[in-house]
């Protein structure tokens, strides 16, 4: 790697990132061919449902890359991130829920249903803005940075690290979980945001917009991954595996290791943020129980499934366990969780570094056998 | 006349208008002066009334029984302790009592711990490159590029501790003693004017040692090395100067060959070994 590059190009010289980019894009268009191109009779032909479907996976996957981040680079194990993912799905539903206009169930011109339904008069304080998509859209990353910022702060400077860490995140979902679902926080309560129409004018329940949502959680998956590569590779990414494996030294060679760690925190709380608000219009609502810790843990299985500290593994693990939820859940409700610990189970046994790890493994024996790796390195 | 002269150069009156990154006043020779230190914990006196002056570029051995005061004098020196009384000075111009760790540290006093920490899966290269001296904020450290200097620089210290042919490999694989030098490589990467290194040779084999008496005698002249250590084979291999340390002060103070005939040292410390060897 050629690392006298500008930061964020250096990605762009390395293996790993341009077949990863390959094959997003290469699955991005076949999706994409086979639902625009083929008719809805042909044997081959991708319906909406399946590409909203995809486009659901992609934004898991967005998810799963901020999670590594933090997880695989840093040593930090939130079991929290489901937090981020909501509050950015949160800022997006209010903007959603903005557009509807006098279209909903009461009619009224300003207020959500919701809102109408409790007496409200007016909208509170903390919805004004929502109704301009460049707010929105700042705020779907801002408010769960902010958050980061603020809690990353406090626990960093404290030197929580480790397990107490995880428990103090599981902790922050779940109060925050508690605090949406009361119909007071003026997020809907227990329903949450729904009703969706309109996204900057196009209609949610078409299939264009869906496709367009599938493209456009495609290219943010691409723009989170390259931004992660990009730190990851940079000598700040050097940093951070140092404090991951010896914190105390890190700090002797003069870091201010609580700096880096909220730096990285908090970037990765904004990317979970954007892929919450993908996910939103995609599924159509948006409710407390993305604030569930059982969902934060579900996504360090994903990360955990696919390899840590590669990235790429993040997203593997990301749509292979979501593909697997959708077939199982679909064929036997009850079984799901069973076959999800199950397949924990023998990942951990038998691939103790995800599918990434085998795919690793498999490079490095075809390295070997070509008899060029070993040597090149011995003589380097 | 001078004195008024000198008076009129304000950064010599007002103490805060000398830059804290002001290079070391070594004219008058020494790099490291002590002066009547004392620390005690809890009443006892592990540092007592001791006086040492280090000369620049010189190689110092510090040796001493179990608590004679050893690791106490190097915390002392990078801050880590508060002496109760006496004056610890770097050079002629700073007094390392008013300054904190880190300040001690920037100014090029660096301390290799006894127990060898590298960042396992860093390659050698990359963990000399996260030691080296640069702005270590959060900005400057993302954009960082790798340069021709930096790289001269890094491969300098490689020729140094004898490890550019495992410069891309983890520093994981590396041996014990390989670990070793690779802290003393990462100490150089911040162009220390003073090293501190605590037993550099526990637990390494014969060869490792000879070569680690080499690098050590090879740093001296361009930095100053303090090295305390247990080994007396190896202090006497590398050292021109020896001090022995007992109860917190000096004992003896020479040649190795001068220290090891005193008789107060071979009672204190050298009996033991002088008996293992007679025996």
């Amino acid at each position: 790697m050629d690392s006298s590059r500008l930061w964020l190009l250096r990605p762009f010289g390395e293996r790993s990132t341009l077949i990863f980019l390959g094959v997003l894009l290469a699955a991005v268009t076949l999706v994409t061919l086979l639902h625009v191109a083929l008719p809805p009779g042909h044997p081959l032909y991708v319906n909406a449902y399946t590409v909203n479907l995809f486009g659901k996976y992609l934004s898991y996957a967005l998810l799963a890359v901020a999670v590594d981040l933090v997880w695989g680079y840093l040593g930090i194990l939130s079991l929290g991130h489901g937090a981020f993912f909501a509050l950015g799905g949160y800022a997006m539903g209010m903007y959603l829920m903005r557009q509807i206009g006098d279209r909903g169930v009461y009619g009224h011109p300003v207020l959500p249903d919701f809102m109408v339904f409790l007496n409200w008069d007016s909208l509170p304080w903390y919805w004004l803005g929502f109704d301009m998509a460049w707010f929105a859209f700042l705020m779907v990353m801002l408010v769960p940075g902010a958050l980061a910022l603020v809690f990353g702060f406090l626990a960093f400077r404290s030197r929580v690290t480790g397990v107490y860490l995880s428990i103090i995140t599981q902790a922050l979902t779940f109060a925050l979980m508690l605090a949406f679902f009361r119909n007071e926080m003026g997020f809907g309560g227990s329903d949450g945001l729904t009703d969706f129409r309109e996204l900057l004018g196009f209609n949610l329940r078409s299939s264009e917009t869906r496709l367009g949502l599938f493209l456009a959680s495609g290219v943010a998956l691409a723009l989170g991954y390259v931004l992660c590569r990009a730190i990851v590779t940079s000598k700040l990414g050097r940093v951070c595996v140092a404090t991951r494996d010896a914190e105390a030294r890190t700090r002797f060679l003069g870091y201010r290791v609580e700096r880096f760690q909220l730096f990285v925190f908090v970037v990765s709380a904004m990317l979970a943020g954007l892929a919450g608000a993908l996910y939103v219009p995609q599924v159509g609502i948006i409710n407390p129980s993305e604030f569930s810790p059982l969902f934060s843990i579900e996504i360090v299985l994903w990360v955990a499934l696919g390899g840590r500290a590669t990235l790429y593994g993040a997203v593997i693990g990301a749509i292979l366990v979501n593909y697997a939820k959708t077939v199982f859940t679909g064929a036997m409700p009850d079984a799901w969780l069973f076959a999800l610990g199950g397949l924990f189970v023998l990942v951990t046994v038998f691939l103790p570094k995800g599918v990434a790890g085998l795919l690793a493994l498999r490079l490095r024996r075809r390295r070997d056998a070509d008899g060029s790796f070993s040597g090149k390195e011995a003589s380097a | 006349m001078s004195i008024l002269r000198s008076l009129a150069s304000r950064d010599r009156v007002f103490d805060f208008l000398v830059p804290a990154e002001s290079p070391v006043d070594v004219r008058h020779g020494p790099i490291l002066y002590l002066e009547d230190v004392t620390v005690s914990f809890d009443g006892f006196k592990a540092i007592n009334d001791l006086n040492l002056t280090i000369d620049d570029g010189e190689l110092r051995c510090i040796i001493g029984p179990n608590g004679a005061g050893k690791t106490t004098m190097m915390d002392i020196i990078t801050g880590k302790t508060r002496p109760d009384s006496g004056q610890v000075w770097f050079g002629s111009r700073h007094d390392l009592l008013s300054m904190n760790e880190p300040d001690i540290a920037s100014l090029g006093i660096g301390r290799k711990f006894q127990k060898p920490t590298v960042f396992e899966v860093l390659t050698v290269f990359e963990n000399l490159e996260l030691a080296m001296a640069a702005d270590k904020r959060i900005l400057p450290t993302l954009t960082a590029r790798m340069n021709g200097e930096i790289r001269d620089h890094i491969d300098e210290v490689l020729e140094i501790i004898g490890l550019k042919a495992l410069h891309a490999r983890p520093a994981g694989i590396l041996s014990h003693g390989q670990k070793q030098w690779l802290e003393i490589g990462m100490l150089l990467m911040q162009r220390p004017r003073l090293l501190l290194v605590d037993e550099p040779v526990a637990g390494m084999t014969e060869q490792e040692m000879e070569r680690t008496a080499e690098l050590l005698t090879g740093l001296a002249g361009k930095q100053s090395v303090v090295v305390v250590e247990h080994d007396m084979g190896f202090v006497r291999s590398i050292a021109r100067k020896v001090t022995v340390l007992h109860q917190g002060s000096v004992l003896a103070e020479g040649s190795m060959d001068q220290v090891s005939s005193d008789p107060r040292v071979i009672e204190v410390y050298l009996g033991a070994e002088v008996e293992e060897e007679t025996l």
